[in-house]
């Protein structure tokens, strides 16, 4: 709708009269304001991302090198600098907090790869099983939207009274009804809270594959398909060989952004367990929250979260220059 | 939408797959959603004991209830005014920003993008304890509340959905031809005015879709909701924990008012979703 409005305009702005290039030449009069004009522009985005980004990490990393209890965390500033030792901490596996957080780091590990891997999986399947029209299709496409537009608080909570102990659904079903486990299952402590946390988070995350995979289908042209269709290739074929292939530049994207977030969810595991989580699903993010905050070590917990990050940037980067260079080697 | 794949029909294999994996999906989506709903109209002893399938008996007091026994009231309007204003400001600012990156070149943009996309990998863990001191700080210095105020968190949530929203503008930006505004220019027009009367109207899809996320995002926010607000000004996020008592959870009420709380973003979403979709086809996956 937008495009023939656009085109129509464009034409018509065209034959009045305006040589190509004219506007954006800097020869154009005016031009010391609008050299000025785009870094105007970028000011506030920029001075708030300072502002509530760059400078908090910037002073989060400072403190991470300073010797910081609840007692010296009211003036920061002075409290005194202890060189690596808040590092040293963090990741000597030999000693109880570092060992924790190796073994936090090891599940966060272990529950993203799976909860992305699902979360793909169940989003691309959707998305392809939904490409052709069939009666009902549109109301599944909302359907599926709705964990996705849930407030997490509050799909998280529904998520927590299913898993209760005594009065939850789960429960209910597995022992109950289908006599499945002997006696009720603990599912928000013990090893069965990763099963639990793994399930909120892919019912949760996957409505974003599925939509991202959706917008990425529609760039596939229908020719590949008809020239498959007449060259006898069914429909899974179809499926192997045209519509996986034609998605992997959005697959790579998408596969990035649910790392990064699966990896930081801080959410889900909060509200599923509440401030400690249990040690089968001890995400990263609660434990270090629970490091800066229950047990007042600031410095250590301002030093594990320089070491997420710097992970992170490690395997971000790597991503990024593995995909690109596969990216060229496909192009030649 | 998607193009169809073949002209002929699809085998009998592909149509059970599809018919197998559709029940199922939709089986776990819906799961939460009829537990939040029919125990919201359950009586206590209902959600307090072995979980039934059918409610013993319906009641509409969990929905009378939920407003006294909590401040919800409350809690909903500092969502509102939090989430309302971050998606106003951080939308306008996006914009702003958006168009700056699309249309000029300038030292630095590189830098910039990078910079601004690179803050979404940053674990809200590693700037929660320093931006709680920089707000601590500031009020101390000037006297303007930031932390425990609705200003302090609206400053906060805006910057959440800032990069994300500047992305995707710069690409929705980019499919609207650089002849229209340029011919604005030649026009009369201001920059401001070629953006205004020009490129945002042509970019309103990407633009509804950049609302709809920052709002979303502001609206389910916990971490720093939980950290950064006092008992006036305290987000729905943060409040419905208080339906747990010492003694006992009412879970009744805890499903309605989750469904009170819900129902807005999600109405709001699926009427919009369209937006979001186009949004993300012109600037996400490129």
């Amino acid at each position: 709708m937008t495009t023939t409005t656009a085109t129509a305009e464009t034409d018509r702005r065209t034959v009045s009269g305006s040589t190509p290039g004219a506007a954006r030449g800097p020869r154009r009069p005016g031009r010391i304001r609008r050299i000025g004009l785009p870094y105007l522009l970028l000011l506030p985005a920029l001075v708030l991302e300072l502002l509530v980004h760059l400078v908090p990490m910037v002073i989060g990393i400072l403190m991470s090198f300073k010797a910081l209890t609840r007692f010296s965390i009211r003036d920061w500033g002075a409290a005194p600098w202890s060189g690596w030792d808040n590092y040293k901490i963090s990741v000597d596996i030999n000693a109880p907090a570092g060992e924790a957080l190796l073994h936090s780091f090891w599940v966060t590990c272990g529950f993203t790869v799976l909860s992305v891997g699902l979360c793909w999986l169940l989003g691309t399947a959707a998305a392809i099983f939904l490409q052709d029209t069939f009666r009902g299709r549109g109301l599944l496409r909302t359907l599926f939207l709705v964990p996705y537009a849930l407030p997490v608080y509050t799909a998280v909570i529904t998520w927590a009274f299913m898993f209760q102990h005594d009065n939850g659904l789960v429960n209910h079903v597995l022992h109950d009804q289908l006599g499945l486990t002997d006696k009720p299952s603990f599912w928000l402590i013990g090893d069965n809270s990763f099963i639990a946390l793994l399930t909120v988070s892919v019912w949760k995350g996957w409505p974003f594959a599925f939509l991202v995979v959706m917008a990425g289908l529609q760039n596939i042209p229908k020719e590949l398909y008809e020239a498959a269709a007449l060259d006898g290739a069914g429909m899974w074929q179809q499926i192997r060989r045209i519509t996986l292939p034609s998605l992997r530049p959005v697959n790579q994207v998408l596969v990035l952004v649910l790392f990064l977030w699966t990896f930081n969810d801080f959410n889900t595991p909060y509200v599923l367990f509440g401030k400690a989580a249990p040690e089968a699903a001890d995400l990263i993010s609660i434990h270090v929250y629970q490091t800066t905050f229950a047990t007042w070590n600031f410095g250590t917990g301002s030093a594990m979260s320089v070491l997420l990050l710097l992970f992170l940037l490690v395997v971000t980067g790597l991503y990024l220059l593995l995909t690109s260079r596969r990216r060229k080697t496909a192009d030649v | 939408m998607a193009p169809p794949r073949s002209p002929m029909a699809p085998p009998r294999s592909f149509l059970w797959a599809r018919r197998i994996f559709l029940t199922l999906i939709t089986g776990f989506v819906l799961l939460p959603v009829y537990v939040m709903v029919s125990s919201s109209l359950k009586p206590l002893q209902d959600v307090s004991g072995t979980f039934r399938w059918l409610p013993s008996g319906l009641t509409i007091r969990p929905y009378i209830d939920i407003w006294s026994t909590v401040p919800l009231a409350d809690y909903f309007v500092n969502s509102l005014v939090v989430a309302g204003a971050a998606t106003v400001c951080s939308v306008v600012i996006a914009v702003f920003a958006a168009y700056a990156v699309s249309r000029y070149r300038f030292r630095g943009k590189r830098v910039f993008t990078v910079t601004v996309l690179s803050t979404q990998m940053f674990p809200g863990i590693l700037f929660l304890l320093p931006l709680f001191l920089i707000y601590v700080n500031i009020g101390n210095a000037t006297g303007i509340a930031l932390f425990g105020s609705r200003g302090g968190l609206i400053l906060t949530y805006l910057t959440f959905s800032l990069p994300f929203s500047i992305w995707m503008l710069i690409g929705y930006f980019d499919s609207v031809p650089r002849d229209l505004d340029e011919a604005a220019l030649v026009d009369g027009c201001g920059p401001l005015g070629a953006l205004f009367r020009v490129v945002v109207p042509a970019a309103i899809p990407g633009i509804v879709a950049v609302a709809v996320y920052a709002f979303m995002t502001a609206w389910g926010e916990v971490l720093f909701a939980s950290v950064m607000t006092n008992d006036t000004t305290r987000t729905l996020a943060v409040g419905l924990q208080g339906y747990a008592t010492q003694t006992e959870v009412y879970w009744n009420q805890v499903m309605a008012a989750s469904l009170v709380v819900s129902v807005p973003v999600v109405a709001g979403f699926l009427l919009l979703q369209r937006y979001l979709v186009a949004g993300l086809t012109a600037g996400a996956v490129k």
